[in-house]
Formats: structure tokens, sequence, C-alpha cells
């Protein structure tokens, strides 16, 4: 009897779990796997639509992951050249290079390979401009503040080397345009003073273009820029787990918790299905808008170059600060020719990238602010940071229009010489412009959200008192609203102060000018005497 | 045989007159002075009708040029301060700039635009034949060379090298200086983009037949009409302006609608 009932006890125990239980219990016992699922699969996510951005951009890199692997199936990474004998009639019996020729075939005699060829290069676009977009939406929210600085510089290493995926992409397939794109690169290698000759002549192995570079465009391309980008998106990612992710401010919602949902089930079925969607909006626009028509551009040939050559959006920047230099500044010194032309923007632009690259670290010394920060700023609650952003994005976007002053004159009909005289001029003035506009918007926010608070919102009813006074009776906010107006973070400008050998040092007095320049106009949160003093005031 | 005709030819070559050369050579004078005289009146008669009707078609265009065109150009054709001589530019100029109603001009700009067309074909012929008759120059292509049957492979590589520059590969148009522009080639006739090849209108450089030879210039012709025919294998073409447009779109379209995607995922929760 006993042993009957030990033996059906047994039985109903591997019943109740089934093959399911049974295949996560042999699972676990080798892989201890049920404390990760445990505490990523309640790890909780705040939801809103801007916490997406990264998303997309890690959607698309796993796109662009896929149908790449598809194209290096078919591609020939060799400049050596070859007699076009393909379907495409226009280029029948052309020389060009096994490069060209294959991105052709893959293009018209491979099933699915335009298609893939479009889905590679719409997804590489895509790629870039989330994670530009993403970006922007941390710095404006301040949600690079500790903890999270060595993961905004991390994110933004991301983002030169998506530059640098893209570049290396886009030169590989040896057609007009991608060749007129190496022979700007080139052509900036070699204006450096002393190395550039030979950095060109190293990169190239040999005079442009040679017969090297697109094989060594081909090894960074799918081997070595692409292990360090997964590395890297590894460590972003461990980093947003183990900084747990901000939040907007909100009624509950503080430094020490996370309001939202846990990833399982409601994460990880919301973030699955958007990768479909944004896979899905990948496919339609590939399969029904042209990308880079390289049977239009024909083999690489360094005597033409087309109107309307550009590099892919990402790289417009660096092309319309090339564009933007003024004539007449290279000449030659000392035996040797000083590009000035093109040392200029260099310089420029490398600076603009490590300004970005440091910000968090220029902010946090400005502030002198030790604390963690989990809840984010609303970009009017740090007027300076976002004046200081709105200017950076007015600066890149000139330089970005710049890149296309040909298209603007030609569709609006302008000369030029116009179009490049005005870029000129905004890339200039445009930044303070935008900043202290920027700033002055920001402070009139506070000032409108300061008032809201206080006296709530007009109801624009007015009401006379029994002594005849008239009045107009204001709505006040409700609470949930008033907390998101309240709670932020306020900085006084510091004050200059001795250290303990009673000296005022260089870098104080810089960091003093910094901290008022930043703080000087400040609009400070409601503080709850105030408030309850506005209260008392109405009933 | 031999000892017998030669007593035979010794006799005839007495005869003399009667040696079979000798009336062979008459037949080919006789033949040579009445086809000649036939020829020669014949020719006589034609080229007086076809003078008799380009005399007509001549005074027709002078008639069309001085009330259209010699504000501008001079009732010489000899030019003005406001526009350039037309002696020497041939018929082929006249043809493409009125016959893309380029011409006459009636707004100063930048460059003359492409409008509505002003005049008829046969107004256009008589305009053509007058300057054409003003001094020799480009005449009017012949059609065996519009025919876009030429090979499109070296058509599209000498309009890389050639033409792209200005026009863009796929002859989209493209910027020059000063407000001037290259227009875009699509749609343009056969045998305007032959005539713009010979006579360089406007800020065009003249292609000649020793530059590119005109089964060259039918190559190229080839290839553009091809791009015409052809629609983008890829899709939507985006106007084919390169990266510029295709980075707009992506941003516009692309992200436009993910974003408006994540605002649709997260609005659902609330």
């Amino acid at each position: 009897m006993s042993t009957a009932t030990t033996t059906t006890e047994l039985v109903e125990t591997k019943k109740s779990g089934g093959l399911t239980g049974a295949a996560a219990n042999y699972i676990d016992e080798r892989t201890s796997i049920s404390t990760a699922v445990k505490e990523l699969g309640r790890k909780i996510f705040p939801d809103h639509w801007s916490f997406l951005l990264g998303e997309v951009a890690l959607y698309s890199f796993v796109i662009i992951l896929l149908s790449g692997s598809f194209l290096t199936f078919f591609f020939s990474a060799s400049m050596t050249p070859v007699e076009y004998d393909g379907s495409y009639m226009p280029l029948k019996g052309v020389e060009m290079s096994a490069a060209m020729a294959s991105s052709l075939d893959i293009s018209f005699d491979i099933r699915g390979g335009l298609l893939m060829r479009q889905v590679h290069h719409w997804a590489a676009l895509l790629f870039v401009a989330a994670i530009g977009l993403h970006m922007l939406r941390i710095y404006f929210t301040g949600a690079f503040r500790k903890p999270r600085e060595l993961n905004w510089v991390i994110g933004f290493v991301l983002f030169i080397l998506a530059m640098a995926e893209g570049f290396t992409g886009y030169s590989l397939p040896d057609d007009l345009l991608s060749g007129n794109g190496l022979r700007i690169i080139d052509g900036m290698v070699k204006g450096m003073p002393l190395v550039g000759t030979w950095i060109s002549f190293l990169l190239f192995g040999g005079e442009f273009p040679g017969e090297a570079i697109v094989g060594r465009l081909y090894s960074l391309h799918i081997l070595l820029l692409p292990a360090i980008i997964v590395a890297l998106i590894a460590m972003h990612l461990l980093f947003v787990v183990v900084h747990k992710h901000t939040q907007y401010p909100g009624a509950g919602r503080t430094n020490q918790n996370v309001v939202g949902y846990p990833v399982l089930p409601v994460y990880a079925a919301k973030a699955g299905g958007f990768f479909f969607i944004v896979f899905g909006i990948v496919m339609l626009m590939a399969s029904l808008f042209t990308i880079n028509p390289i049977w239009n551009y024909g083999p690489y040939d360094p005597s033409p170059v087309s109107a309307g050559t550009q590099p892919d959006w990402y790289i417009g920047f660096a092309d319309g600060a090339l564009r933007l230099i003024p004539p007449g500044l290279e000449f030659v010194w000392l035996d040797r020719t000083w590009s000035f032309n093109i040392l200029i923007p260099l310089v420029t632009l490398g600076l603009f990238i490590l300004v970005v690259l440091i910000y968090p670290f220029i902010e946090a010394w400005v502030t002198g602010d030790k604390r963690e920060h989990h809840i984010l700023d609303r970009p009017r609650n740090a007027p300076t940071r976002t004046a200081i952003g709105a200017a950076g994005v007015t600066f890149y976007a000139v330089l970005w229009a710049t890149a296309s002053s040909d298209i603007i004159a030609t569709h609006f009909k302008v000369t030029m010489e116009g179009v490049i005289h005005t870029m000129q001029f905004l890339a200039i003035v445009g930044p303070f412009i935008a900043f202290f506009v920027t700033k002055r918007i920001c402070l009139a926010l506070q000032k409108k959200d300061r008032e809201i608070v206080l006296h709530g919102y007009e109801s624009g009813r007015i009401v006379r008192l029994p002594g005849g006074e008239y009045i107009e009776v204001h709505q006040p906010v409700d609470e949930y609203e008033r907390w998101k107006l309240v709670s932020y973070n306020d900085y006084k400008p510091l004050m200059i102060r001795p250290n303990s050998q009673g000296k005022i040092t260089v870098g104080q007095k810089a960091r003093a000018g910094m901290s008022r320049w930043f703080f000087e106009d400040r609009i400070e949160p409601v503080s709850s005497t105030e408030l309850e003093r506005s209260h008392s005031d109405h009933h | 045989m031999t000892t017998i005709s030669t007593p035979k030819q010794t006799g005839g070559r007495k005869a003399g007159r009667r040696s079979p050369l000798a009336s062979v050579a008459l037949i080919a004078i006789g033949l040579l002075f009445t086809g000649g005289a036939y020829a020669a009146f014949s020719t006589s008669t034609a080229s007086a009708e076809t003078n008799a009707a380009s005399q007509q078609t001549v005074g027709e265009g002078q008639k069309l040029f001085a009330a259209n065109c010699a504000t501008c150009h001079g009732l010489e054709a000899a030019g003005t301060e406001a526009g350039p001589s037309l002696i020497g530019v041939g018929a082929a100029s006249v043809d493409f700039q009125v016959g893309t109603g380029r011409m006459p001009m009636q707004l100063n700009g930048p460059q003359a635009e492409k409008k509505a067309v002003q005049f008829t074909d046969e107004q256009i012929a008589s305009l053509a034949a007058y300057v054409a008759s003003l001094a020799p120059g480009p005449a009017l292509p012949d059609a065996s060379l519009l025919d876009g049957e030429g090979d499109a492979a070296n058509g599209a590589e000498l309009f890389r090298i050639n033409c792209a520059m200005c026009h863009n590969v796929a002859g989209a148009g493209g910027a020059l200086t000063q407000g001037k522009y290259a227009p875009a080639l699509a749609g343009v006739t056969e045998k305007h983009i032959y005539e713009a090849m010979v006579t360089g209108p406007q800020n065009m450089p003249v292609f000649n037949d020793m530059n590119i030879s005109p089964e060259s210039k039918r190559d190229i012709i080839t290839y553009l009409k091809y791009l015409d025919n052809n629609p983008s294998p890829g899709g939507f073409a985006l106007g084919a302006l390169g990266p510029v447009s295709e980075g707009l779109f992506l941003w516009i379209f692309g992200l436009g609608s993910i974003v408006a995607l994540t605002v649709w995922i997260t609005a659902k929760s609330n």
C-alpha cells in the first residue's frame, strides 16, 4: 500500500509540471538561469514613447546584421577588373571591378538580392537616425547625469562607429558615387600636414584609388566594426539594467523607485511586437523605394563626378563643413602646402564631437552635483542646457543642410552662392540666436508653470462678491499635475570660496564663471510654503 | 587555229573604224553625253523648285524673325546688346531654342527657361531655314541618328564622362553658378537632345562631331531613352536625386512613422 501511494505521488508531481516544467527544470538545474529570468523578468520599465527610440536603433541593427549576412554570400570584395555580363543592359560589356559587378549581380541576377540590398541600406540609414534621435532625447532630458555618464560616452562612441560602418558600407560597391566619396576622404587625409600623404598611401596601398581599398574596407565593415558595435551594445544594455531606467517626473515617481510595467510579460511582448513593426516599416521602404541605384552611377572612374553627389545623410555634416569654407585658405609655406580649407573643418568637427562626447562631465563639473539622478528633467527646467543643445542642433543642422546646397539651389530656384553665403552666416550666428531664443522660451514656460501651480488655470468664470468686487475664479491644478510641475532640481550659481590654503584658484574662478553663466537666469520651483500661502489667498 | 585567225585580224585592222573597241567607246561617249545632259537638265529644274520653295520658307522665316526675335537679336540677326548674333548658329540651334519654348524669351533671368512652345512646327522650320540661310551652321540631325537603337552601354559611359557632372548620372539635373542650372533630361525629345549637344545652348558646351561622333551621340540618346522608358528597378526613384532625397525620405517618412507608432504603442497602456 505505502509503496503504491508513493509511486502515484511521484507520477502526480511529474504530471503537474508537464513537459514544459520538466524541460525548464532540466535547463535550470544545469544553468541556474532562473535567477537571471527572475531578475530580468521582474525588471520594471516606465512607459513613454521616447524610451523606445533606442530600441528602434537596436532593431535596425538586427535587421542590418540579417540582411548583411545575406549580402556577404554573394558580394566579392575585389577590385580586379572584369567585364560586366549580367542582365542590366546599359552596363553590358563595361569594364568594372569585381565588387561592382557582384553588387550588380546581387541587384539584378540573384533572387531577392535587390530587396536585401535595399533593406540593408534603408535599415542602415534608420540605424544612425534612430541613434541620433535617441541621443537627443537623452540629452534634452538630462538622462546622461550621474550615474549614466559612462553610458552616454558608450552610446556616443556607438554613434561614431555606426557612421564608420555606414561609410565603409557606402564605399564597398565601388560605384561612381562611392568612389567620389572615397576621393573626398583621400583629399581630407592628404590635407593633413606632414603625415597626410603617408597615411593616404598606407590606406589605399599606393596612389588613390589603387586595388586594395575595397577589400580593406570590407574587413572593417563586416568584421572589426560590427564586433566592436556588438560588444558596446551589450555593455550599453547591461548598464541600462544596472542603472535602472530613468522616468519622467510624475505623481509617485521618485529617485528611489521606477514606476512602470515588468519586462515579463508586458514589455517582452511589447518590445517583441515592436521589432516586427520596425522590420515591417523597413521592408515596406525597401520594397517600394529605390535606394542607392548603383546601376545609374556606373563603375568608379576617377574622371567623372556626377551633379548631386552627396554622402549618405549622416556624413552630410562633414561634407557641408567642407562646402562652407571660403576660398583662398590654401598656401605654400616652408615648401609645403597648408590646406586650411580642409584643416579648419577637420579641427572644428573634431572639437564639436569632443564637446558632445564629454558634455556630461562638463555639466557635472559646473553644477558640482554628486547626487544620482533617476528622474528626468523636463527640458524647460534646465534652460541653459536646453539652450546649449538647441545651439548644437542648429550648428549641426546648418552643416547638414549645406551638404545639399546644390539641390536647395535648383529646387527652390535660388543661387548656389546665395545658399552658401546664407549658410556661412547661419553657421556662425544661428547657434547664438537658437541659444537665446530657446533659453527665453524655457524661462517663459517655467514662469507659466509656476503661475499655474500657484493660481491654477483661468476658468473664465467671473464672480461678483457680495461687496460688489469682481473676481475671476481660478481652477486649481490637481495634485497629479502639480507633482509634475514642481519637482525639479534647482541650482544656484556657485560662490567663489578660497580653498584650504586660503587661495582662490584659476579653476575655481572658471567654474564659478561657468556656473554663473548656467544658473544666473532661473525660475525657482514653487516651494510648499509658497503653495500654502497661495491657497490661503484664494480660499 | 591561230595561224588561220591572224590573217583575219590583219584584215580587220585594215577596216580600221570597224574595231570593237571603237564601237564601245562610241557607245560610252553617247551615253555619257545624253545621260550627262539629262542629269544636268533634271538637277537644274529640281534645284530651281527647292530654291523657290526654300526662298518662300526663308521669306516666311524672315518675317517671323523680324516680328518676334529682332528686338533682341537685331533685324539682320547680327545681335544687339540684349541678345547674341545668330549668324552661323544653324538650323539646329533655332529648332532647339524655339522648339523647347526657350525662345522667344519672355523673362530676363539667369537663363532662358523651358516653357510652352510659342510657334507651330512649320513656323519653327521657317525660322530655322531663315537663320540657316544667313551662314552655314549645324543642320537639323538626320532621323537615323535619333532612332534610339544605338549602344546604350557606350552611351551611358559617355554620358557619365561628358554630361553627368551637370545633368546628374540619372539625368535629373543639377545646379550651376549664379542661379543657372542644367535641366533634367527626362522626357526631352531625341531631336532636342541631339541639337543641344551640337549647338551648346546657354551654358552648355558644344560637343561637336570631332568630340563625340554622331554615332556616339546616337548612343547617348539611346541611353537617355532607356532611362525614360524603364522605371527604376528598385521602386519609386525619389527624384533620382541621390542620398539627399533618400535621407530626407528616411527622416520624414521612415523615422516619422516609427515615432508615430511608438506613441501609439505607449498610449494604449494609459
